[in-house]
């Protein structure tokens, strides 16, 4: 049910059974693209889609994959920031502490 | 960008554990009072156990694995009529690697191969399909396993076999839903959840709103995931995040595979080849209404139930549990795999009694293999929910 | 040239001239075995040290397809072969040969699998001395079954074994995993794959040589045919009762492997290798021994992937390029792609 994995589109392999070429890592298998097809099939080759069982089922949108890695970012340098107040706030309390400093914030 | 490692980042995971630990202690949750999150499908049940996060995670996050496992779901007597199927000289069995080792009444369809029936293992419906041509005077049957993830793709094959006008292609449909067995595992009394992590790939094919009815009549928060561990972090993280809002919403965490409303394509092609049955039986569920798909009428020349006069169309036989055995109480999450009292003891790998310890998103199979758990803890009763047991 | 067919009949395996031919001319025209006995009469110094052992190991070799990309049947019968002595820490010599070929087996096929035969164990340095041939009905075998004995000599004060594997010893890899498993996969052609990955088919005896001449106290060594690593790490776990832990992102793995995987949902820890050992070598020798692989062609993409430990003894446990902990089991049966 739920293995997909992100392939790009490389080939178009059979317009009339809306086959076409997938690469995953350098590895290839045909896909039925029929589930992402919207106008043009040669439109396809280049984009990203996830693959499961034969069949490229969604494409992937790579400006909300962006956008997930940005907040991902930004959340390391938040806790980032966090982590670092509470180092500064744990060293003026206990100036001849070290630097060890448990994960979760007081 | 590959869309896969990026969002294996240990940077990220530690920011990310690091906001949810901050999170659950705000809101008390401890290991004796946990905050109950159910994933309710098994790839995600594996992906937790593969990356370790249910060791990383803050311990007040109890995770309940839900019944999102086609495998795991599929009665002992569906297996039988598998085989059944099997057995028949002209026939070809086709179905995917999931379904091979899990235990039927008798055998498993891996033993029945064995034993002589020509079954084969495919990784696509379409694999089936040419079988199907290249083999004219043989009757290729594809089992059709799975949630809607792999429901379009069956339909879209017995459409093009349709188009073909083969005559000896059919599908054994075990296809079923996501949403009905969540409905009944919320309607029931005994279950404690705070929250879902929603199925990536489901929702891909369905879209996020079937799930409304989850935050809005029962007020409960859930958000698709995708399967990369910092997706599941997020997605716990968004959880939490509402719990502590106190907000009950479907939110979408894996939006750069899945649209809010679905794909076009397959709904249609599941809506013109599959109709739902009234009712349809779950291993460890007990039947369910409107939970399972068969094949439209205008499809039956392509439906291996009516021309075998097998399953639903033939005489239905219902087969019990192994004794001892507790996989639907694993796999509806009111236990946990080492609470059975068979969990290796009758029930290893090697010899399973049932598809949670074959299945790779199996709860059991997961326990035993990522997390080293060896022996049965049984001796708590059945009823008790999962978060009173000791580990 | 009395061998005429170009097809393999039930005729080639009755005893008589057509067997005679087809011996002569496919099999020992080539492999040149001392003397034309039943048996191979052989000598070797080597074993007549005192303190010196025989080292014996046989194996079958069945693979759909017989040739592949990066070999063929006849080239991991071999390499295989030779490698079984050469974890032993035991110097390779001499190898048998029994083929059973399937009635209809076109005769050229036969003659590229003995040439590469004898290619690979002139690269090994060890000669194939002794051998058979049967053949049967069309459908009693797959095209071509191989079964070998390989003969060598372990040099006295060498003794080699998992139990010797403690705590704080270092595990290393030859190169990156999984190629063969993957190959083969491929090659297949049922699952449709189409890949540029090669078998890592390879003797690995002057591999071993070159480490134990870096670490002569190397523990043990095994080689990762079915099972791959992950299967080699529980049996040495088990066997030295300590437990032993790698790192996800120590492992050398080819993206095209990954890729494979991920589309069939394997892990690339159980794929077979025909050319990859891992060696465990006290910690003192570790970077020896790496830089002694590094300098050979089979051993380019040596990599330390872990070590043993005292903790969790008999379990293998894998630290995810994620930050977490995993247990990498025993296979339990072959490993079956999967959808799910």
């Amino acid at each position: 049910m739920c293995l997909g994995i992100p392939g790009q589109i490389v080939e178009i392999t059979d317009e009339a059974r809306m086959m076409a070429m997938a690469d995953v890592s350098g590895v290839r298998r045909e896909v039925n693209v029929a589930c992402v097809l919207e106008g043009d099939i040669g439109d396809l080759v280049g984009t990203w889609t996830l693959i499961h069982v034969g069949f490229a089922m969604s494409l992937i949108d790579e400006e909300e994959a962006a956008s997930t890695l940005q907040a991902l970012k930004d959340l390391g340098e938040a806790q980032e920031t966090l982590k670092q107040m509470a180092e500064g706030d744990a060293a003026l309390e206990n100036p001849s502490a070290g630097a060890e400093k448990p994960e979760v914030s007081a | 960008m590959k869309f896969a490692s990026e969002f294996r980042d240990p940077a990220a995971a530690r920011a990310l554990l690091a906001a949810i630990a901050a999170k659950a202690d705000a809101l008390g949750a401890t290991r004796a009072k946990p905050i109950h999150i159910m994933e309710i499908c098994g790839g995600h049940t594996h992906s937790i156990f593969r990356y370790g996060l249910d060791k990383l995670v803050h311990e007040g996050i109890e995770f309940i694995h839900g019944p999102g496992c086609p495998v795991c779901v599929l009665p002992r007597a569906r297996v039988d009529e598998c085989i059944e199927l099997a057995e028949r000289p002209e026939v070809i069995f086709t179905t995917f690697g999931d379904a091979m080792r899990v235990p039927g009444s008798q055998k498993s369809l891996m033993q029945a191969k064995a034993a002589g029936a020509d079954i084969r293992m495919v990784y696509s419906p379409l694999d089936a399909l040419e079988l199907a041509r290249r083999n004219p005077a043989r009757e290729v049957v594809f089992f059709g396993l799975g949630f809607e993830t792999t429901t379009p793709s069956t339909a879209l094959a017995i459409q093009q076999a349709a188009r073909e006008e083969l005559t000896n292609f059919t599908v054994f449909c075990n296809h079923i839903t996501v949403p009905e067995p969540i409905k009944a595992l919320l309607d029931d009394p005994h279950m404690v959840l705070d929250g879902f992590i929603g199925p990536g790939h489901v929702s891909m094919v369905i879209g996020i709103h079937p799930y409304d009815f989850i935050a809005r009549d029962y007020a409960k928060p859930i958000v698709v995931a995708g399967f990369e561990p910092t997706d599941l972090l997020q997605s716990i993280l968004m959880i939490l995040t509402q719990i502590e809002q106190d907000r009950a919403a479907v939110e979408n965490q894996y939006a750069r595979v899945v649209p809010d409303d679905g794909n076009k394509v397959s709904l249609a092609a599941i809506a013109d080849v599959y109709q739902k049955r009234p009712t349809f039986e779950w291993r460890g569920l007990g039947e369910i209404d409107a939970s399972g798909l068969q094949i439209r009428p205008e499809y039956r020349a392509f439906d291996a139930e009516e021309k075998f006069g097998i399953g639903y169309a033939g005489v239905r036989k219902h087969v019990p549990e192994v004794e001892g055995t507790a996989c639907g109480q694993v796999m509806t999450g009111r236990m946990k795999p080492p609470q059975c009292p068979q969990f290796g003891k009758g029930c290893t790998p090697e010899m399973p009694l049932g598809a949670l310890m074959v299945s790779s998103e199996g709860a059991c199979a997961a326990y035993w293999q990522y997390g080293g758990v060896r022996g049965t803890s049984a001796g708590t009763s059945a009823g008790e929910t999962a978060g009173e047991a000791a580990e | 040239m009395a061998l005429r067919d170009d097809r393999v009949t039930l005729a080639h395996g009755g005893g008589g001239k057509a067997m005679r031919d087809l011996i002569e001319e496919v099999f020992t025209d080539v492999f040149e075995p001392p003397g034309m006995e039943d048996q191979a009469r052989l000598e070797a110094d080597a074993l007549s040290e005192p303190g010196a052992k025989l080292a014996f190991t046989t194996d079958a070799y069945v693979v759909t397809p017989v040739e592949f990309p990066g070999g063929d049947i006849g080239k991991i019968a071999v390499a295989g072969t030779v490698n079984d002595l050469a974890v032993g820490g035991a110097q390779p010599l001499w190898l048998s040969a029994a083929f059973i070929i399937e009635e209809g087996t076109e005769v050229a096929l036969l003659r590229r699998i003995v040439a590469t035969m004898k290619a690979e164990a002139d690269k090994a340095g060890v000669r194939i001395v002794t051998g058979d041939t049967k053949v049967v009905d069309r459908g009693a075998a797959d095209t071509l079954f191989v079964t070998t004995a390989g003969v060598g000599v372990i040099p006295p004060g060498r003794d080699m074994g998992a139990g010797h594997v403690r705590p704080g010893d270092v595990a290393i890899v030859n190169g990156v995993l999984g190629d063969h498993g993957a190959t083969i996969l491929a090659a297949r052609g049922d699952l449709a794959l189409q890949s540029p990955i090669q078998s890592d088919c390879a003797s690995l005896g002057h591999l071993v040589d070159a480490v134990l001449a870096a670490a002569p106290d190397a523990r043990a060594a095994r080689d990762l045919t079915r099972g791959g690593l992950a299967s080699a790490l529980n049996e040495i776990a088990g066997a030295a009762g300590c437990g032993i832990e790698i790192e996800e992102s120590a492992l050398p793995l080819r993206d095209e492997v990954v890729g494979t995987c991920e589309i069939l949902g394997l892990d690339p820890l159980y794929l077979a290798n025909e050319g990859r050992v891992v060696i465990f070598v006290p910690e003192a020798r570790a970077e020896a021994a790496l830089a002694a692989m590094q300098s050979l062609p089979e051993g380019t993409g040596a990599a330390i992937i872990g070590r043993a430990v005292e903790g969790h003894p008999g379990l293998v446990h894998m630290h995810t390029a994620f930050g977490g902990v995993r247990i990498v089991d025993m296979l339990v049966g072959e490993q079956l792609p999967r959808i799910c």
